[in-house]
């Protein structure tokens, strides 16, 4: 059995006590990712060489007790749209190709200083932008429970390194849904932070006042320590939020009685798969037998979540991604005559089709006539989201609902209608329009044997809630390994 | 012949004195190596976010209480989005929809007397750009990032002005207020103060604005004042040839005193601005608001009165001392050593100002500390020196700011006050010229004149000449 199949926290105890070395617990992820990476693609940078040689000064800090938490020695990949100071960091697009970072983000940032031993760099859709890790330009990332299929997006690479069991744990980062809908497709645990809990110093912005950085590990458990580790108050990114309590697994207690989880009818119509909403309801069930008050309600608003979330996110893409243009770093275009047919050359080389269709959509709704009818009522829709969340929490203490109203689909089908793949993001892009924490766990497979996710919402700072919520259903079931995870095994 | 009114109003950049840029903590030292005050927020690394300095918006705010403006107390920024070079991130951290400052207004005068109030429409913050250097051959670019995130606020005046010479008091005012609250040192030359003319002319009595025209790459005020002749004589050549003037940004060439089109309004970009995601909204609360206002001091007006009260200076020292800033800090710290404040306004109004036209220099290149020029003073006070040798020794304190007590020792520039030696040296001078001692006692009191020459010729300069005038006189008779 691989160290691999052990939970981060269960390998950091094992460390911990000395009956694995860090050395040894790093190999067994180079390992593993040596043999599956064909199969997978999580990664675009893996570094051997550099995370063998940290592990050995982890260990060096383990044995000196300068390193005592729970995460001391464990291997991470991280998410390859946050920067590494010395390692490659392209957001998988061909215009960072070459870009190396002069300096770390301090989410990563706090792992190491955690004791983390970093792998590498996983594969997403290109900045972030897609529903299935098939816009990389460095090729698309296959589902580790059945390679015909995607691993879900943006954070695919992340979700599936860890499914395919090549890491302990991964970071990822959510806009739209981009940490729980890929969590869900391969059957693992993701949690998107409040807005503000992790710094965002350092991750390269898609969309900037919804992006934040979460954990992507095998259980509840491995997310609330990973929380606990990267969350921080950092006067580099002035959106960053002092919090009162900096302590999540406190709320590791498989508790919910008189625990009040509202069901939005509205996350149940049209377009939700039945073996999905089957299994998100018997997860529901799981919980009130468990003592939790479940009860049905209207969210309302669901419609206009899209709409507004593509328009702001967009919006904010077009001008943060301006800076790639070949002048300071990246890709520039071989051949060009003059500066604006260098920026257009490299650009229209630099960026896939799903970036560029996002650009232009960004630069439209803010273009001078239009910024009204598009980016202001896409404001205006996004507070009255949050409204009607906040009237949801005055009732519930978690609301309930599916990750994503389907399980994986095949390689190929979502990029041909982006129409269809945009519909795709509905129960989870409302959560980043209100800024809200929300977690996704496996709560089941479909009839094809592929996982399908449960997503528990929280109101803002309210991470202790949905960790409770899922420890409390979590234990009503084992961890699923993938069949990938599980062909190393035999 | 028609009459034409010219109507002008201003775009002023003005580069804050804060130690750090707008939004990292990368030093604003002009020069220094190229890219050596840079970090990965003001070179526009991917990932970076920026983090407001809270200097920058006291100094906004402080110019905004300084020119009668409304504060705006829940203030935000926004990006302007275009693609240059010079500009890391291809797009401008700017204000537009919440300025930090709005509806003010300054009270101007002209040099006929006039006076008139200039509105100022709003004050915003915003961020710098890099510069970019281009190679002799032409073959390549370079970008500087020193001056990029370098804070700015644009003041924007409302179009008041109908005359070259209310842009000039109105600037000269704005830059009087700016520097009296030491938020820049506002230099023209330099680029820390830069103005944007708005023009437009109109047919006497007619109320409706003309089409308007943005001059740039105004360096100095004999810049702005030739550009703006220039542009009022070619719209106004224009209109009376029947054509239009065509609404455009132009740049003025000094040095042949002309303008031409840089951009015209069809091809004005788009600049997509929205609110920075980046950066939360900058609430400035009624205590900080208080606190800033406090901490005000004393601006051109206040200072002017205190000096005629405090200094018993005349009003036309204390109004030339107060005209730069400068100036009045090296008066009072003079002031404040020597006590004896109209010798120091003597000082400074007359040799200060001779040796500044002399070396092409504007009062805010002195060097000289108030330390030495107070020790000159009390020189000249005790006799120690003459005015003759006091006025040299100032030069040397004005060029390499020299201690004047040791310099006056190390070069013997004492004056001779041993009545003796004098008396000796006067005797000597009048055996000499017995033909002057002669014309003197025949009446021709004139003469004492050259008999004074002499004597200080002999003494080098180094006698105190009333003392000499004395013995003479008495030694006449």
């Amino acid at each position: 059995m691989s160290l691999m199949s052990l939970t981060a926290v269960e390998l950091g105890k094992k460390i911990k006590a000395k009956e694995v070395s860090v050395e040894e617990a790093v190999q067994a992820a180079l390992d593993a990712i040596a043999e599956k990476e064909d199969k997978v693609n999580s990664f675009v940078t893996v570094d051997a060489e550099k995370a063998l040689e940290r592990a050995g000064q982890i260990q060096k800090d383990i044995d000196n007790g300068v390193l005592s938490g729970p995460l001391a020695g464990v291997p991470v990949a991280i998410k390859d749209n946050m920067c590494t100071k010395g390692m490659l960091t392209t957001c998988s697009s061909k215009i960072l190709g070459n870009f190396v970072p002069p300096y770390t983000a301090e989410a990563v940032r706090n792992l190491e200083k955690a004791g983390a031993v970093i792998l590498g760099k996983t594969n997403m859709d290109e900045f972030a932008m897609g529903s299935t890790t098939e816009t990389s330009f460095y090729g698309a990332t296959k589902n580790p429970w059945n390679p015909e299929h995607v691993p879900g997006g943006s954070s695919g690479g992340s979700c599936a390194a860890v499914a395919a069991e090549e890491c302990s744990y991964a970071l990822g980062s959510d806009t739209g849904g981009s940490i729980r809908q890929p969590s869900s497709f391969c059957g693992v645990t993701g949690l998107k932070p409040t807005y503000g809990t992790v710094s965002r110093y350092g991750l390269i912005a898609y969309g900037s006042s919804l992006d934040q950085i979460g954990p992507i590990a095998k259980d509840v458990t491995d997310c609330a320590v990973i929380l606990e580790a990267i969350a921080s108050h950092d006067k580099k990114d002035s959106t960053s939020i002092g919090r009162d309590s900096y302590d999540f697994t406190s709320a590791l207690t498989d508790d919910v009685a008189g625990m009040k989880i509202g069901i939005p009818r509205d996350y149940f119509g049209e377009g939700l798969g039945t073996e999905v909403r089957d299994a998100v309801l018997a997860a529901a069930g799981e919980l009130k037998k468990k003592g939790a008050i479940v009860e049905e309600f209207d969210l309302s608003l669901v419609e206009y979540a899209i709409p507004a979330y593509y328009v702001i996110a967009c919006a904010e893409a077009s001008s943060n991604l301006a800076r790639f243009d070949g002048v300071k770093y990246g890709y520039r275009t071989e051949e060009f005559e003059g500066l604006h047919h260098m920026y257009k050359k490299t650009r229209s080389e630099g960026f896939g089709t799903e970036v560029k269709r996002r650009i232009m959509l960004g630069s439209f709704v803010l273009s001078s006539g239009y910024y009204d009818a598009y980016y202001l009522k896409a404001l205006r829709t996004k507070a009255l989201i949050k409204q009607a969340f906040d009237r949801a929490f005055e009732k519930y203490d978690v609301i309930l609902g599916p990750a994503a109203p389907t399980t994986a689909p095949r390689l190929g089908d979502s990029l041909s209608d982006p129409i269809k793949m945009y519909l795709g993001d509905i129960y989870t892009i409302s959560v980043n329009l209100a800024g809200l924490p929300g977690i996704s766990l496996p709560c089941g497979t479909d009839a094809k044997g592929l996982p399908i996710g449960l997503q528990l919402i929280g109101d803002c700072f309210e991470e202790k809630k949905i960790l409770r919520a899922a420890y409390a259903f979590e234990q009503t079931r084992e961890y699923a390994h993938s069949p990938l995870a599980a062909d190393v095994m035999l | 012949m028609k009459q034409f009114e010219t109507v002008i109003g201003l775009e002023v950049h003005v580069e804050l004195a804060t130690k750090t840029k707008i939004f990292c903590s990368c030093s604003t030292a002009f020069g220094g190596q190229p890219n050596s005050h840079t970090c990965p927020v003001c070179t526009g690394m991917p990932g970076s976010l920026p983090v407001l300095n809270k200097q920058v918006v006291e100094y906004a705010v402080a110019v905004g209480l300084a020119t009668n403006c409304k504060i705006t107390q829940y203030c935000k920024f926004d990006r302007k989005n275009y693609f240059y070079p010079d500009n890391p991130q291809n797009y401008q951290i700017s204000q537009l929809y919440l300025p930090i400052c709005r509806d003010g207004g300054i009270e101007i005068e002209t040099e006929d007397g006039v006076k008139k109030t200039i509105g100022i429409h709003e004050i915003h913050m915003e961020e710098d750009a890099g510069k970019l250097i281009h190679d002799e051959r032409g073959e390549n670019s370079l970008v500087d990032f020193n001056r990029s995130g370098v804070p700015l606020i644009e003041i924007v005046s409302e179009p008041d002005m109908r005359s070259a010479d209310e842009v000039i008091a109105y600037l000269e005012k704005l830059r009087l207020i700016i520097q009296y609250l030491g938020a820049s040192d506002c230099k023209l030359q330099e680029g820390s103060m830069r103005a944007d003319v708005n023009l437009s002319v109109r047919e006497s009595g007619t109320m409706e604005l003309g089409t308007r025209t943005e001059m740039k790459n105004l360096n100095s005020f004999k810049a702005i004042r030739r550009a703006i002749e220039a542009e009022r004589q070619r719209q106004i050549d224009l209109i009376e040839a029947g054509k239009e003037v065509v609404q455009e940004t132009r740049r003025w060439d000094d040095a042949k005193e002309y303008s031409y089109a840089m951009r015209s309004k069809e091809d004005a970009q788009d600049y997509r601005y929205f609110p920075e995601p980046d950066l939360v909204p900058v609430i400035i609360s009624d205590e900080w608001l208080q606190e800033i206002r406090e901490r005000q001091p004393e601006l051109r007006t206040e200072k002017l009165e205190r000096y005629k009260r405090e200094f018993h200076i005349p009003d036309y020292d204390a109004e030339l001392i107060t005209s730069n800033k400068k100036l009045a800090d090296i008066f009072e710290a003079t002031t404040a050593i020597c006590h004896l404040p109209k010798k120091v306004s003597n000082w400074l109004m007359v040799e200060t100002m001779r040796l500044l036209k002399e070396h092409e220099m504007e009062i805010e290149e002195i060097t000289f500390s108030p330390e030495n020029l107070a020790k000159l003073i009390q020189l000249t006070e005790d006799s120690a020196i003459n005015s003759t040798v006091a006025k040299e020794v100032f030069e040397k304190i004005f060029e390499q700011d020299i201690d004047p007590e040791k310099y006056v020792e190390e070069h013997g520039l004492k004056t001779v006050s041993d009545d003796g030696a004098l008396r000796s040296t006067i005797e000597k001078v009048m055996e000499e010229n017995p033909q002057s001692v002669e014309d003197y006692r025949k009446g021709k009191k004139k003469a004492i004149g050259f008999l004074v020459g002499q004597t200080m010729k002999a003494m080098q300069g180094k006698a105190d000449p009333g003392m000499v005038n004395k013995i003479l006189t008495e030694l006449l008779q």
